[in-house]
């Protein structure tokens, strides 16, 4: 789950560490208030999305009037921001965020991960803000100082000295800096973050430290246990249908094919997508309706799949470990009548009883075309998608 | 032989007494794995599918004399179950919980690394050694006692590797569901190592996904230490980055973690691989002459 911009700055504050004065606003009057309320005669107004390059795209500007505050929330509130990490519709603007200027002497980097290979939270830093982490890493992997702390210590002081005095940071930077790192790796810890980014993490003309911009992605598994962060989110920066599919507990990604894929496993259903893209075809989305397989869930799936208009064909391929694929087969025939599919579903069925449950499927009179394999499903899939243009 | 258990590795089952618990353990029991108890807090003394059960895994593993354990309970509690375990003796622990916070296992990792006890899981579908012990999820009748071993990080796609291999009558010596999680107890390398050495594994199938670098690292591994035929299918090619696939692991993220990349590591240690999963089968006789 990810947070926006203002989100993340609010939990930096709580947690003392140095951000801008600034206010999060939804309207153009908001904004050009915020600019009285915070002072002073220039600001910056940032767009609030779940996507970088806001920059680039329009999304943040300065201003050095409430009213082209106003102007900025007016031209950007309700719209959608289009920028190099977001689809060709953009994201939606809820909330502009208008905060004090700074002026800025350096520009830093610094983020924290959960690194798989060392099964470790590592932060990284870099004298090199303010551009693309991925790029510096590939390009000049020198310039990425990184520290990891141990699970069961936690961090220490010294390590944020250590990347304080390789950053060339000198006098009251140091110990700024250092605290700056046991602020962040507490609330990583603490809100189990899964990312968290600083980028840039200025050096002001005063020679101040300031977040001056934030990400944050957190671990969806511990939702259950952070209460505060699941209210933080916005759906309305999510995929519409993937957030129907969450709600019935279903894995929905959209893609942009035209074979609907509905499968038991996440591993199947990335293995499915692959196999109908090996037959010549495209997948429509990645679904993983998860090992029971239930008539309710195969119907809501269907629903989900059907309402990308692209769609068709879909493809279920099930595999019927524990599960009777008779029932399977009943439970897709009870889904495919009561949603009404007017498109061709191909359905293969492995394991338990899987022979009952074509036999089921073949007798059912529907639109439905029983595979013998996987790699017939595919070519099946791939032809009645094409038959259908 | 075969690696991780046998027909007389004793085996518990935290989370016993629960819906999980009991449906897996009463299938584990009907494939013949030697199940010997099972842990419920507050409901020690009891009896549940005709075994004892006990408060605490400590005196589950003291009157057992049990070396493994599977658990089944809620994730919200499975870091303290995995430590638990491990604080008890516990040799060998298959967690199939799925949805455990990422930091949460950083920790139980880290102790489990510490006592020298070997973690499968979570998120995985656990341990089979055909014929004789069952510890998990996995259909026990699709497999057949054989020459191949399996490790997989997805579950389903094991049953896939299963079913092929027993189709083509090669069997499975033992089948390693490694979970498709972030942080996994044991990798790809762990398991090759096992079956490497394990006199009744004469080929590997190694069924990896997007996300993370362990199929890399597997294939440095191989390349060097591994002198079986490997058979490997990566599944995810046509995942869009940034998106996470199901599995709290399968995320391309910074461009990292392609489908692409762990094909190409494969391919340069010399892994035979397979671009369709209905190939798993083939790849194998191809390169076995079998």
């Amino acid at each position: 789950m990810n947070l926006h911009e203002y989100q993340a700055k609010q939990l930096f504050r709580e947690y003392g560490l140095p951000v801008s004065n600034g206010f999060a606003v939804d309207t153009a009057e908001q904004a050009a208030a915020a600019t009285e309320k915070i002072g002073g005669s220039r600001w910056v107004v940032k767009a609030q999305v779940h996507a970088g390059g806001r920059g680039k795209a329009g999304g943040v500007q300065l201003v050095d009037s409430g009213q082209e505050a106003k102007a900025f929330a007016d031209k950007w509130l309700g719209q959608n921001l289009v920028t190099y990490q977001t689809d060709a519709n953009g994201q939606p603007v809820n909330k502009i965020l208008v905060e004090e200027c700074v002026s800025i002497e350096r520009e830093l980097y610094l983020g924290a991960v959960i690194d798989r290979t060392t099964r470790r939270i590592v932060f990284m830093a870099s004298t090199e803000g303010g551009v693309e982490i991925e790029k510096v890493a590939s390009e000049t992997p020198e310039k990425i100082l990184k520290a990891t702390i141990d699970p069961l210590t936690g961090p220490l002081s010294y390590q944020g000295r250590n990347l304080a005095f390789e950053l060339g940071l000198s006098g009251a930077q140091i110990k700024q800096f250092s605290a700056l790192f046991l602020g962040l790796s507490k609330l990583f810890m603490d809100l189990d973050l899964s990312l968290l980014e600083i980028n840039p993490l200025v050096i002001t003309s005063e020679g101040d430290l300031n977040c001056l911009d934030g990400k944050i992605n957190v671990d969806g598994n511990a939702l259950f246990r952070q209460p505060k962060l699941e209210s933080m989110q916005d759906s309305s920066q999510e995929d519409e249908r993937e957030a129907r599919a969450a709600e019935w507990d279903l894995n929905y990604v959209a893609l942009d094919g035209n074979i609907g894929c509905m499968v038991n496993g996440a591993g199947l259903a990335m293995g499915t997508m692959d196999i109908v893209q090996l037959y010549g075809g495209k997948p429509a989305n990645f679904l993983d309706v998860g090992g029971a397989a239930s008539k309710e869930r195969v119907t809501e799936a269907f629903k989900i799949i059907l309402s990308d208009k692209k769609v068709s064909a879909v493809l279920v391929n099930i595999f019927g470990g524990i599960v009777r694929c008779d029932l399977i087969a009943e439970g897709v025939i009870g889904a495919v009548n009561e949603v009404g599919v007017s498109v061709p579903v191909v359905v293969r069925l492995e394991g338990n009883n899987a022979e009952l449950g074509r036999e089921v499927l073949d007798k059912s009179g529907l639109n439905i075309l029983a595979a013998s394999s996987l790699s017939d499903a595919a070519e099946k899939a791939v032809s009645a998608a094409g038959d259908k243009k | 032989m075969s690696i991780l258990i046998d027909k007389d590795t004793r085996v518990i089952c935290q989370g016993f007494t629960g819906a999980q618990g009991t449906f897996h353990s009463e299938q584990s029991i009907e494939y013949g794995t030697k199940m010997v108890g099972g842990v419920t807090p507050g409901k020690g003394g009891q009896k549940h599918l005709g075994l004892p059960v006990f408060d605490t895994v400590k005196e589950a593993s003291e009157s057992t004399g049990a070396e493994a354990s599977v658990i089944y309970v809620p994730a919200p509690f499975c870091k303290e179950s995995i430590l638990e375990a491990v604080d008890a003796g516990i040799q060998l622990i298959v967690c199939i919980t799925e949805g455990i916070p990422t930091q949460d296992m950083l920790v139980a990792k880290e102790k489990c690394d510490q006592a020298g006890v070997r973690l499968i899981g979570p998120n995985c579908p656990g341990v089979i050694t055909p014929g004789e012990c069952k510890i998990g999820i996995m259909p026990g009748h699709i497999h057949l006692p054989g020459k191949v071993g399996i490790v997989s990080r997805s579950g389903t796609l094991t049953y896939e590797a299963v079913k092929q291999t027993t189709d083509h009558s090669f069997g499975q010596s033992s089948c390693v569901g490694i979970g498709g999680d972030p942080i996994p107890g044991s990798n790809f390398i762990d398991i090759l190592k096992l079956f490497e050495q394990d006199e009744k594994t004469e080929a590997i199938v190694m069924i990896g996904e997007i996300g993370g670098t362990a199929e890399e690292e597997a294939a440095a591994f191989i390349k060097d230490n591994v002198s079986k035929p490997v058979v490997a299918y990566i599944a995810g090619v046509t995942a869009p980055p940034g998106k996470r696939m199901g599995h709290a692991g399968a995320i391309i993220s910074g461009g990292k973690g392609t489908a692409e990349e762990k094909f190409s590591a494969l391919n340069g240690a010399g892994v035979k691989t397979v671009r369709s999963l209905a190939e798993i089968g083939s790849g194998l006789t191809e390169i076995c002459g079998w």
